[in-house]
């Protein structure tokens, strides 16, 4: 393991790219999505943890890295910007839970699910295959993408460590 | 439209004046239930942007019991009643009559009497609220999880998101004496909702 290794934390609503040998994380997913990009050829990662389907049903939409859709454009320019190439890159996508079991399941409690499925349509138009997945269920979960091989680490309370 | 950046400060002394109504009304209910003095802060308000609004509860990995109901009727949002994990154990362990420094995994027991706490507590705040502002208030039922702070708190944080890029919170934390149980109630009005409750007291947006 290189000494210089960074990790470089991805709060809500924000993005974020890292090339070898650091480790991008976000901590605490819950309903919000982490959209984890990876070049596997130059070892560049992406993360974007996003908390909205979509930027044009929302007025008030400047703030890119908040919806699924922009963030992931953001998230992949950024990466070619580094020198990773779109054709390479590949996703890997974890969280939009719900955390709270409500019976009626409203528009605002299937939130997570919505995220999860504006994540697969925008990552589609874009050609990037999502590769591997954990989302949904009722449990949050902090992620870390390691640009060395472009694992996605998952940690739960109570749930266990995954990796895919 | 409200908006959360022009609160000025007679909004948000309004807004904490709520907070506290509501918070001694329901640190009040506790008291009662567990049968302790439990003593109440100052309430806060908090605008926070959303990377950072998990730090109020010890970081978004910090492990908490959130209890949130949805508020409906002339106010609509939600409230939430969160629990830092050593105090939610306290807690039950204080109404269920254990040794107050028991820990374990929660039981079914345990979820419900949370549950049901959350549920007392969350509907004295609100019920102080409606008589203040003569608004109608219907809360749900209950909602119980464990799990990291930015977890539970991404629920409220989102339905920010819809509209701005902050959130505002009314915090209260109140403490039972020397056991340290330490608990906030959140109330998240829905933007709508703010400029109701502030009119509803007289005072204009």
């Amino acid at each position: 393991m290189m000494s210089s290794q960074e990790i470089i934390k991805v709060g809500m609503a924000d993005l974020n790219t890292a090339v070898y040998p650091d480790i991008l994380t976000t901590l605490g997913l819950g309903s919000c999505v982490g959209i984890a990009l990876y070049d596997p050829v130059a070892r560049i990662g992406g993360l974007a943890h996003i908390m909205l389907p979509d930027s044009t049903q929302i007025k008030n939409n400047s703030n890119k890295a908040k919806f699924a859709d922009t963030a992931t454009i953001i998230l992949v320019e950024e990466m070619i910007k580094l020198g990773a190439v779109k054709e390479r890159i590949v996703a890997k996508l974890a969280g939009g839970a719900q955390m709270f079991a409500f019976n009626n399941a409203n528009e605002l409690m299937r939130i997570g699910q919505r995220n999860v499925a504006a994540a697969h349509s925008i990552l589609e138009k874009l050609g990037i295959k999502v590769i591997a997945s954990d989302t949904g269920e009722n449990y949050g979960r902090t992620i870390e993408l390691y640009t060395e091989d472009g694992r996605l680490v998952i940690k739960t309370i109570g749930h266990g460590i995954k990796e895919i | 439209m409200v908006d959360i950046d022009k609160l000025n400060h007679l909004h948000l002394d309004i807004l904490k004046e709520i907070g506290n109504i509501g918070a001694g009304n329901a640190t009040t209910a506790l008291s009662k239930l567990i049968n302790k003095k439990v003593d109440m802060k100052v309430p806060k308000v908090n605008i926070l942007e959303f990377k950072n609004l998990a730090d109020i509860l010890g970081g978004p990995e910090n492990p908490v019991v959130g209890v949130l109901l949805d508020v409906s009727g002339e106010i609509e949002g939600m409230m939430m009643f969160v629990l830092e994990q050593r105090s939610a154990h306290t807690l039950v362990n204080i109404l269920m009559e254990r040794d107050i420094h028991h820990i374990s995994e929660f039981s079914e027991m345990d979820i419900s009497a949370l549950n049901e706490i959350g549920n007392i507590l969350a509907s004295s705040y609100l019920s102080s609220l409606s008589a203040l502002t003569r608004l109608m208030i219907v809360p749900s039922i209950p909602h119980l999880a464990f799990d990291m702070a930015g977890a539970i708190l991404s629920v409220p944080a989102i339905e920010f998101g819809k509209v701005g890029d902050r959130v505002l919170l009314i915090e209260t934390e109140f403490a039972e004496g020397i056991d340290r149980v330490v608990g906030y109630f959140i109330l998240i009005p829905d933007i709508k909702s703010f400029k109701k409750i502030l009119s509803s007291l007289g005072v204009s947006v």
